[in-house]
């Protein structure tokens, strides 16, 4: 029980901040990010014991972070009496982080209108097409790990891959 | 700003490609690099926590607010449904009475016109009686 406990702990400090960055990506709200990753972690603490293993810790963790998300808009689309706003940074401030490398004052700014292509064209993906994006590109997940997590197969998350890739290449092409 | 500035001899699908693993690269950096601001300064849930408790707080007086209304409403149904029924009583009641009112009335007429039959007939005088009881023995059968 003790040694499940301690096993389960190590798991949130190694995992944590990666699911945190993928609901963050996601969702582009800071509030949501954070409650999704505790909700992420209290289910997985719920389930631990049937966790066994065929998966990596991580890979199970994503796949139940993956499906709060999809929940919670489902949940949000029901309820849409409630107060519909959200507080989803827009995509000129999150195309704002950059890391402060060497770079001159004209890389920056090319890097950060590229940062901006690429969130513009993110937010016009599906949901599906948009948390395969983000695997890949962002948590540099494999196809087959991809394809665990989202529960579709690896000929599905290539397709999906493909088409986002091709919006994002439109939207740097200038022509969305 | 295009991102395909070709060099000379490159091919444009090269040069694209390039530019697309730059992008991409820039964007993971700057995920990462949000993330990792984001995830390492301290949450201010407070608001969160206000603004859900005045949520929690406006969804129960809601809810009390429809409760009392529905039992308020089925009270005052229920007091309707009284009133109409007594006031159907009450009507059948008067109706009963009007009806015996005029069935006794019917039988006051009746009795006194069984009276007056009596009265009339036995204004015959006495002198003829006898021969009225043979008429009426004399009627055919």
């Amino acid at each position: 029980m003790e040694a499940a406990a301690q096993e389960f702990s190590s798991v949130v400090q190694a995992h944590r901040p990666q699911i945190f960055r993928f609901l963050l990506a996601s969702t582009r709200d800071v509030d949501l990010a954070e409650t999704l990753t505790q909700e992420c972690f209290l289910k997985a603490h719920r389930n631990w014991d049937r966790f066994r293993g065929e998966s990596s810790a991580m890979t199970w963790l994503m796949r139940i972070a993956i499906n709060l998300e999809k929940d919670h808009w489902r949940n949000r689309r029901l309820q849409f009496w409630r107060h519909t706003r959200t507080n989803s940074v827009d995509l000129d401030e999150a195309g704002e982080w950059l890391p402060s490398g060497e770079r001159s004052a004209e890389q920056k700014m090319l890097a950060r209108e590229q940062v901006q292509h690429v969130w513009n064209a993110v937010e016009r993906l599906s949901a599906r097409q948009r948390t395969v994006f983000l695997l890949r590109f962002v948590e540099d997940q494999e196809l087959n790990e991809i394809a665990l997590a989202t529960g579709l197969s690896e000929g599905t998350v290539k397709a999906h891959l493909s088409r986002a890739l091709g919006k994002v290449r439109a939207e740097l092409r200038g022509k969305p | 700003m295009s991102f395909w500035t070709k060099l000379p001899d490159e091919k444009p699908e090269q040069a694209e490609d390039e530019a697309l693993e730059q992008a991409l690269k820039n964007f993971r950096s700057s995920v990462h690099g949000w993330s990792e601001a984001m995830y390492s300064q301290p949450r201010q849930t407070m608001g969160v926590v206000r603004q859900t408790s005045w949520r929690v707080a406006a969804g129960w007086a809601l809810g009390c607010v429809l409760a009392v209304g529905s039992v308020a409403g089925g009270v005052y149904d229920h007091h309707h449904r009284q009133e109409v029924a007594r006031i159907a009583a009450a009507a059948e009641a008067a109706r009963q009475q009007k009806v015996a009112a005029e069935q006794q009335a019917r039988k006051e007429s009746e009795d006194l016109l069984a009276k007056v039959d009596s009265d009339v007939s036995r204004a015959v005088p006495s002198a003829m009686e006898p021969l009225a009881r043979l008429m009426a023995d004399d009627t055919p059968q």
